[in-house]
């Protein structure tokens, strides 16, 4: 490639390049090899099959709620059925799509190879971890195919416990089951990452990715088990008429509401945190620098995670709390915004004095930081006290959030599965296609959602089956761009299967990207590396990648 | 509010116009705009800053015209700018949706007092002077008006979006939220806190009228009976009479006068009797003695609505010497202690 | 942390010398040493895990027993202290005999490994054996939350033999919360031990082939924290739910 080239990847001459021989792939034959693996990256792929298929359920069920919209009546679907939609695509999209996506399928493929590892610490909790998703998955899509549920995705007591007939325990039970995959998941990665590092690989030499997985497996271990006891408490009050959260019976809906929220806050860290990971690859690896301010970076991933539990108590400032109690929570959401800022602000710098190339990865990487600025600066307005009285509970939040978790987490699984497929299957994908699919995602994701915060302000609440008339404009508007959207979505899956036959070869490293990850072939073998690596320089160290390089230009034979 | 009020109404109106915008229809409104605009500047100029940064640096940096990269480690400065920075601006956030909050959530003392029930899939409003509406409520402007709002099932929320004013309705606790109207006219009321089937049919229209048509208006649809007159008559019905007669050797104290007043429990603490402290009296008596009193009073928890509670705490409030009591005393025949077998009493 | 980073070469050398592989040794550890030392943090992670899940039901019971506390003594007295102590004596002699199998594992004698795994089982069996006696007399009693709870006993103790304070009916009913939770928090913890008893015996079938008793230790050390975990939290229970405001010389 010359130095005058937009891009900077660098496949191997394809007319004699081969797929390597023995990889993780053909390694073993049979689906018995897959279903039984130890293999962290056969673990991956199952995840990623899986959960791309969960993601697309979830998703049908987002466009028949945008199609019920198009119209002010509740015209399309009845008023249950309605109800039973939003709440199972927000079930499925939040504890089967964005929990586990960027963790389970790179996370697990790329973090023993990040730290020099052969695998996770504990390789069958590993596939454990996946066949509780699976088991969670088809006890969720059993509940869908008995009637579904529709008590939103937020199981509000007392409405969850005594005044629904839908199939709320058999939910419960399968974000229970999913929960502990969850937490197997983060068990295995803090172990991981603190006993399996390879020789001179110190804290402050892993990749970012790894700080940023490693903050939110403290967030998955410590938060889901509060998940999961709530969930035994609603089933429990469901089945035995118990009353810890009836007031008629002395007790609180309102206990609900903290035991709820105090996982459910940090599971938005848990989605996040891990798109962040990605975000600090990509860039650096399209600038050709070193993350600026790494430690801050790394540090900031940490107090995400730390701050992250002290603020849920900002979804219930509405809720009748001590307004001395909101005082604290306020202001401590407050300061768990500055982390976030940091971080946008540095990866922004990585880009001063670099050499950026505008490959797909790095598209999706600078739509997650204008969006996930706008979605993070409107939670700014939901924490300040006063203004979420306005807010709270209409479609601001609805887009405040589809900003931060679409606009940002699933514009970064994107790019990170962009970017690290050619190393996961060894082929490339279409660039033209893929830039396509990027511009029509960003595009179709603003029209969607941009509408929805002037709906909020003007008071459109949530979950409304049926709306004023002067609502409809802004909600035609959303619906459109929710079309555009879902081509944007589609278009990944075709081209990328389509790649996996007919894709130009990859080869080792494509990129020219610094990690250990990269200075071995693609696909990997089974035990990653053929002898464990000695790491002896820092992360992103792209001097070292340049002698080495021209190190292996020089010694060939 | 520091900005030209014309350039505000330009704004605000313009806005309100094209459908983009809601109306400013109380006191507090141009207030939570204020904070909203605010908010809105902070987070354009931060998206801009960010857009451009990544646009300056993506065509400065690109490799046609910087092939190669200049490895810098960071800055400590810059870590210290965009940290202090974001901090001192959320810090203004915090403070002032503070004040916002606080002066939303405590009514001023002279609130007229209207209560909200809220139930599965409608609002019940109840005028002090015995006026009842569903999904409607009659106010007038240049009032500070204070909703008590209870659920009678599930989490409800009510919200009037004009107003700027949205609060939580729970069941078995009293919330409440205040306002006073400007403007004449009619707004939506929505059920914001999703409630099963018909939650998207859970609005209503609050209807704001000049002092005069407000007058005109509690003239033309009362029901007969004030909220007081009926809890005066559960009062007797239910035989709260019969121990809180107000005679000196009664087994209940005298609750002439008792809202508002400082009461000394019979465990020694002090409380201040509201609306919550007499609708929970009610239901759960043996944690609310009054000092000198034995714990006899049995609960109504199961016996009485919403409805019913909300009335006899108007009566109390009102309540100011026990002369009508004594003489229903001597017209009911209601000795005994309340029914034991569990179903609604219908007020 | 550092100290997980060995030196490769120094024993891939002595392993060749050696040849020294040891049989547990799962190939994606560099070493035995971080293979066991992995395993081990592992269980004190999950055992956090589970601190956080019991957690929440020590959250309910803080703020019910704040709310009705009334309620919650004349509820408690109802536990009988006897049965509660013994089973605290027995879930720490439990424990101890867990710790010997430990030891019994480490210094490789499997006669007494095997005995004293049996012992923890027994202990164990008899805690669960006592705790269905005081189920079955709360059932007996009625006092199980739910349609059948009666609260005749707390309205009117003098009645039922019982030097206690009565409490109002509304006061009365709250004591089907303290029930609830004492169900809840003990039902849960006796879960875990029928868990934990039942890899027990999975863990004696393997001792008793002798899986344990030539260096490889770690699944009966990490059981072992569990089995401590498991016993720590009836530490709790027992004087949060039997010995709320008990006076032995009182009335």
């Amino acid at each position: 490639m010359s130095a005058a080239s937009p891009t900077i990847v660098k496949l191997p001459d394809q007319s004699t390049a081969t797929m390597p021989k023995k990889n993780f792939i053909n390694a073993e034959h049979g689906l018995l090899s897959w279903l039984l693996t130890g293999d962290h990256k056969r673990i991956a792929i199952l995840y990623l099959i899986s959960i791309t298929v969960f993601f697309f359920i979830g998703g049908a069920f987002a466009g028949l709620i945008r199609l019920e919209l198009l119209t002010p009546q509740g015209d399309l679907v009845s008023s249950d059925t309605y109800n039973k939609l939003f709440t199972m695509h927000g079930v499925i999209m939040v504890f089967l799509f964005l929990v586990p996506s960027v963790p389970a399928t790179i996370g697990n493929f790329l973090i023993p190879m990040m730290i020099g590892a052969r695998d996770l610490a504990f390789p069958k909790i590993n596939l454990l971890s996946w066949y509780l998703y699976i088991a969670a998955g088809t006890i969720m899509l059993t509940a869908m195919a008995l009637g579904g549920v529709d008590t939103g995705w937020t199981f509000t007591t007392p409405l969850s416990t005594h005044y629904l007939n839908t199939h709320v325990l058999t939910t419960a039970v399968a974000v229970f089951i999913a929960g502990f995959s969850s937490i197997f998941t983060g068990l295995n990665f803090i172990v991981t990452i603190h006993r399996m590092r390879c020789p001179g690989m110190t804290w402050f030499r892993m990749p970012l990715f790894v700080w940023a997985h490693y903050a939110a497996s403290i967030l998955m271990v410590l938060g889901t088990p509060v998940l999961a006891i709530t969930l035994v408490l609603v089933g429990m009050e469901r089945v035995f008429g118990i009353g810890v959260f009836d007031p008629t019976k002395g007790g609180d809906p309102l206990l609900f509401q903290h035991l709820f929220w105090f996982y459910s806050h940090p599971a938005v860290y848990i989605m996040i945190l891990p798109g962040m990971a990605v975000i600090s690859e990509v860039v650096s690896t399209f600038s050709r620098k070193r993350v600026f301010g790494y430690t801050a970076v790394a540090f900031s991933s940490v107090a995400i995670a730390l701050f992250g539990f002290f603020v849920w108590e900002h979804h219930m400032f509405i809720m009748g709390v001590s307004n001395y109690s909101a005082l604290v929570f306020s202001l401590l959401t407050m300061l768990v915004a500055v982390p976030s800022a940091i971080k946008i602000f540095n990866w922004c710098f990585t880009l001063q004095q670099g050499s950026i190339t505008f490959e797909t990865p790095m598209l999706y990487a600078f739509g997650f930081m204008g969006l996930f600025t706008i979605g993070g600066l409107t939670g700014v307005f939901l924490g300040s006290l006063g203004m979420d009285i306005q807010l709270t509970e209409t479609y601001f939040i609805v887009a405040h959030f589809h900003f931060v978790m679409v606009g940002g987490m699933l514009m970064a699984f994107l790019a990170g599965v962009h970017f690290w497929w050619p190393k996961m299957t060894g082929r490339m994908y279409p660039e033209s296609l893929s830039k396509l699919a990027a511009v029509v995602t960003f595009i179709g994701f603003n029209l969607t959602f941009m509408p929805q915060f002037i709906l909020g302000y003007l008071g459109m609440p949530r979950r409304y089956h049926a709306y004023p008339q002067e609502f409809q404009v802004l909600n035609v508007l959303s619906t459109a761009g929710a079309t555009v959207l879902g081509v944007g979505y589609l278009l990944p899956v075709l081209y990328l299967a389509w790649s996996l036959k007919y894709g130009a070869i990859a080869g080792d490293n494509p990129w020219q990207a610094t990690g250990l990850e990269w200075q071995t072939q693609s696909p990997p073998l089974t035990e990653n590396f053929p002898e464990i690596p000695i790491m002896d320089h820092e992360a992103y160290d792209y001097e070292w990648l340049e002698h080495k390089t021209q190190h292996e230009v020089t010694h060939v034979g | 509010m520091g900005i030209s009020p014309v350039l505000w109404q330009f704004l605000v109106k313009w806005l309100n116009a094209s459908a983009l915008f809601p109306s400013e229809a109380s006191t507090i409104a141009p207030y939570m705009d204020a904070l909203y605009f605010f908010l809105l500047s902070i987070t354009g100029i931060g998206v801009l800053l960010v857009a451009v940064l990544l646009v300056v640096f993506s065509v400065r940096y690109r490799k046609a015209v910087h092939p190669v990269a200049t490895q810098i480690e960071g800055s400590t400065l810059l870590e210290a700018t965009w940290t202090i920075i974001p901090l001192g601006l959320f810090l203004i956030c915090f403070v002032w949706g503070a004040l916002l909050y606080f002066r939303i959530y405590n009514p001023p003392v002279n609130s007229m007092n209207i209560y909200i029930v809220g139930k599965q899939w409608m609002w019940k409003a109840e005028h002090p002077g015995g006026q009842h509406e569903i999904n409607a409520l009659h106010v007038p402007t240049g009032q500070p008006i204070q909703l008590t709002m209870i659920s009678q099932d599930v989490f409800h929320s009510f919200s009037i979006p004009a107003f700027r004013i949205k609060r939580e309705v729970i069941p078995g606790r009293y919330s409440t939220v205040w306002f006073q109207a400007t403007t004449p006219g009619e707004y939506h009321i929505f059920c914001t806190q999703y409630c099963g089937t018909n939650h998207s049919a859970m609005i209503g229209t609050i209807t704001v009228l000049s002092p005069a048509d407000y007058k005109k208006w509690t003239e033309e649809s009362t029901s007969g009976m004030s909220l007081a007159q009926n809890g005066e008559r559960l009062f007797a019905s239910m035989g709260c009479n019969a121990c809180h007669s107000g005679n000196a050797a009664a087994r209940g104290p005298s609750l002439a006068g008792v809202y508002g007043s400082k009461l000394l429990l019979n465990n020694g603490s002090q409380v201040l009797v509201n609306d919550a402290y007499l609708r929970d009296a009610i239901l759960n008596p043996s944690q609310h003695v009054t000092s000198g009193y034995t714990p006899i009073m049995p609960t109504y928890q199961g016996q009485i609505s919403e409805d019913g509670l909300i009335d006899l705490v108007e009566y109390l409030k009102n309540l100011s010497s026990n002369d009508r009591v004594q003489q229903t005393l001597t017209t009911s025949q209601s000795d005994q202690a309340a029914p034991s077998a569990s179903g609604v009493v219908k007020p | 942390m550092d100290s997980a980073i060995a030196n490769p070469h120094l024993d891939h050398d002595a392993a060749e010398h050696e040849h020294i592989v040891l049989p547990q040794h799962r190939h994606h550890f560099a070493t035995e040493e971080q293979q066991r030392e992995a395993g081990s943090f592992g269980m004190w992670l999950f055992l956090l895990t589970e601190i956080m899940f019991f957690g929440g039901l020590f959250f309910a019971y803080l703020l019910y027993r704040n709310w009705y506390y009334d309620a919650f003594v004349a509820a408690s007295n109802q536990l009988s202290i006897p049965l509660g102590a013994s089973n605290t004596a027995i879930l720490i002699t439990s424990g101890f005999f867990m710790a010997l199998a430990v030891w019994a594992a480490e210094v490789r004698k499997k006669t007494l490994l095997v005995i004293f795994l049996i012992f923890t089982i027994v202990f164990g069996l008899a805690f669960l054996g006592i705790k269905y006696v005081e189920y079955h007399e709360k059932y007996e009693k009625h006092h199980i939350p739910g349609a059948n709870f009666d609260v005749s006993e707390f309205i009117n103790p003098s009645a039922y033999g019982l030097n206690e304070k009565p409490l109002p009916p509304d006061a009365a009913q709250k004591t089907q919360m303290f029930f609830f939770l004492y169900f809840a928090m003990t039902g849960m913890h006796a879960l875990h031990m029928i868990i934990g008893i039942g890899l027990l015996f999975w863990l004696l079938a393997r001792a008793q082939r002798g899986d344990f008793t030539n260096g490889y230790v770690a699944p009966i050390e990490n059981f072992g924290l569990y089995w401590h975990f498991v016993d720590i939290v009836w530490l709790f229970l027992f004087p949060l739910l039997y010995l709320i405001n008990r006076h032995p010389l009182a009335h």
